[in-house]
């Protein structure tokens, strides 16, 4: 048995880590406050090769393993969650689809860009009335001729409408039972992007809304087979779980690091508020779930670097790392008492933005669906 | 053109290190880090190198560890390293440190050398201007700005007031300063390609250097610890006794 990263592993962690605190920590309260999502940041990012991390090298990729993206994400979800979201969904929902279904036309039309950061994909599944309900999509594709019709809306789209944005692939009704995966360029008529969302946290992530007024695209844009759609995109689902809960592992950590900070160095009645019980032993536990969190994310990645099963450990990873997150978030900011309602302190806006961590890719209801499925119990 | 770049592995500054009872040498764990003055000579190297399709080769006088260090350099795009490991050279002065890299150096043709003005954790600040005298070409240090053109490198030397314009024919030595270039970051392929790239281990013996490690440390003291300093009260003309107070300390 062996618990250690890799000289790579770790490499990777320190790379990150800088720029990081270099580039991204001393900006993000200002991105946040402005609801800024930095362009320039984010092509750097590009230039790191941290949207390549684990695609092939024929599409200008590392062809690495999945941890170290996770462990990229983590380290960048440590200071800022709106940039790791930026990263995880860049190449979750950006680049996996188009590199795992795709034909080598499209690859060849769109992957190089996106795996070098020079350009962004959103994935449009969620809609006003389907979410985890995929299949109550109403979003319609009608062939005509040799193009797509696209009709329909699509609600909380990450990545969608950045200047960098190349195109968004979206779930459609193409008959009557079938949904099937489309390719819609940036830019197409009648694919319209809504103004960005207020959200109260991961507000320098870009958030839109999308609506299809009958947008065509070329019948050559349909990603995989016919009627595939939801086959293809549950497929992707496990990674998301994981790249989510490492996200939440840099939260906990970030949470740890700065209470502890602060117990030591802010007094009250003449001694550090570490030394009370029940100041101190927040920190321990918020300790203890980022030790477990770490733990089971790093598992379940490894299960898939190893070409395993990991299903039942990515939502085991998931719902536990997040719902934790949240937990160390009020505690952090708790022990900051009123500091810690300030905008200007980090655990502030880990407060905010973790919430979203049990929502997004799965709810921690859906999780515990899964999971509840995986012990072969008779639930619907 | 061929570049050499002196590098360093040293214990992450990060983390407090112990020096061990018999000698007073520092304890260097297997896991070292490239000197952050380092990573500047790096960058320098690199950017030379890519404006003249030249290739950059390390040279390094420590215990091998993990090599992490070494490996922090390859990924930010060196091509090779030369690591001179050998515990007969442990605790080494600067002048025995600058025969080992001088010989290690000279045995391949090279064009400029460069090294960081002096390390983090031994700070001698001599051994560029040792290993100058060694591979007997000129010794361009304090550069705060390099220019490479058709043979002819064109630097300008921080000095205490301003700079000085210095110019020498190739082969030559470079001594860079902190702020001449922002070092790069790694790139994540980077990262992959260094633990391919070769790094060849070599002793003093290999190099035909007798080891001398030439001091001895008698003893290791704590520095005395700082005195508190002067409260000015401000009863509206504080400024003046602040001014009288740093023109004594001749700051000002």
């Amino acid at each position: 048995m062996d618990l250690d990263f890799t000289e790579e592993h770790r490499a990777v962690r320190g790379m990150v880590r800088e720029y990081a605190k270099d580039r991204i920590a001393p900006n993000a309260e200002q991105w946040d406050a402005d609801h800024h999502f930095p362009t320039e940041v984010v092509r750097e990012m590009g230039e790191l090769g941290l949207f390549g991390i684990t695609a092939d090298e024929e599409w200008g990729g590392a062809g690495a393993d999945f941890t170290s993206l996770c462990i990229a994400i983590e380290e960048i979800a440590r200071v800022d969650q709106s940039m790791a979201i930026t990263l995880e969904a860049g190449v979750g929902l950006g680049i996996n689809p188009i590199h795992e279904f795709g034909s080598d036309a499209q690859k060849a039309e769109w992957l190089p860009d996106l795996v070098a950061g020079r350009a962004l994909a959103g994935f449009g599944l969620t809609e006003p009335g389907a979410g985890s309900d995929a299949g109550a999509t109403a979003t319609k594709a009608v062939l005509d001729g040799d193009e797509w019709v696209i009709n329909g809306s699509k609600a909380f789209i990450t990545n969608s409408g950045t200047e960098m944005t190349s195109l968004v692939t979206i779930t459609a009704r193409t008959g009557p039972d079938e949904i099937s995966t489309i390719l819609v360029p940036a830019g197409t008529d009648g694919f319209i992007v809504e103004p960005a969302y207020r959200k109260m946290g991961w507000r320098a992530s870009d958030t839109h809304g999308l609506t299809f007024d009958d947008a065509r695209v070329p019948k050559a844009n349909l990603l995989g087979e016919q009627g595939k759609g939801f086959h293809q995109f549950l497929s992707t689902l496990d990674d998301g779980r994981v790249a989510i809960a490492a996200m939440a592992v840099g939260v906990l950590q970030s949470c740890l690091d700065e209470s502890v900070e602060y117990a030591n160095d802010r007094y009250a009645f003449g001694r550090p508020i570490g030394s009370n019980q029940a100041i101190a032993f927040k920190c321990a536990d918020i300790e203890v779930m980022t030790h477990a969190a770490r733990l089971l994310t790093y598992k379940a990645a490894w299960l898939k670097d190893m070409g395993r099963p990991f299903k039942q450990e990515a939502a085991i990873a998931k719902l536990y790392a997040t719902e934790s997150a949240v937990t160390a978030t009020r505690d952090a900011t708790q022990i900051f008492g009123g500091a810690g309602f300030m905008d200007e302190t980090l655990v502030a806006r880990h407060y905010r933005d973790a919430k979203v961590l049990e929502i997004g890719e799965g709810t921690s209801e859906i999780q515990r669906l899964v999971i509840s499925r995986g012990l072969g119990l008779p639930l619907r | 053109m061929n570049i050499a770049v002196c590098v360093k592995q040293i214990p992450d500054p990060a983390t407090p290190y112990d020096l061990d009872d018999d000698n007073h040498w520092v304890v260097r764990p297997n896991d070292q880090v490239l000197d952050d003055t380092d990573r500047v000579g790096v960058e320098v190297g690199l950017q030379l190198a890519e404006a003249t399709e030249g290739t950059v080769t390390l040279v390094s006088m420590s215990p091998s560890g993990s090599l992490q260090g070494i490996r922090q350099a390859l990924a930010m795009g060196a091509d090779k390293a030369v690591i001179i490991d050998d515990d007969t050279l442990k605790g080494s002065d600067a002048l025995t440190t600058a025969r080992i890299l001088s010989a290690a150096i000279d045995r391949e043709e090279f064009d400029v050398v460069v090294a960081g003005g002096e390390s983090t954790d031994g700070y001698t600040g001599v051994v560029p201007q040792m290993m100058s005298e060694m591979l007997d070409v000129p010794c361009l240090s304090f550069a705060r700005k390099v220019d490479v053109d058709d043979g002819i490198v064109t630097i300008e030397r921080q000095t205490a007031s301003g700079y000085e314009v210095v110019t020498s024919k190739l082969p030559a030595l470079l001594a860079v300063t902190a702020g001449i270039v922002e070092p790069r970051y790694p790139t994540f392929k980077g990262i992959m390609q260094a633990k391919s790239k070769p790094v060849e281990t070599l002793t003093a013996s290999d190099l035909g250097v007798e080891p001398d490690v030439g001091q001895r440390v008698t003893e290791v003291a704590d520095v005395a610890s700082r005195e508190a300093g002067d409260i000015v009260e401000d009863d509206g003309e504080a400024y003046l006794k602040i001014v009288e107070l740093l023109e004594q300390t001749k700051v000002i």
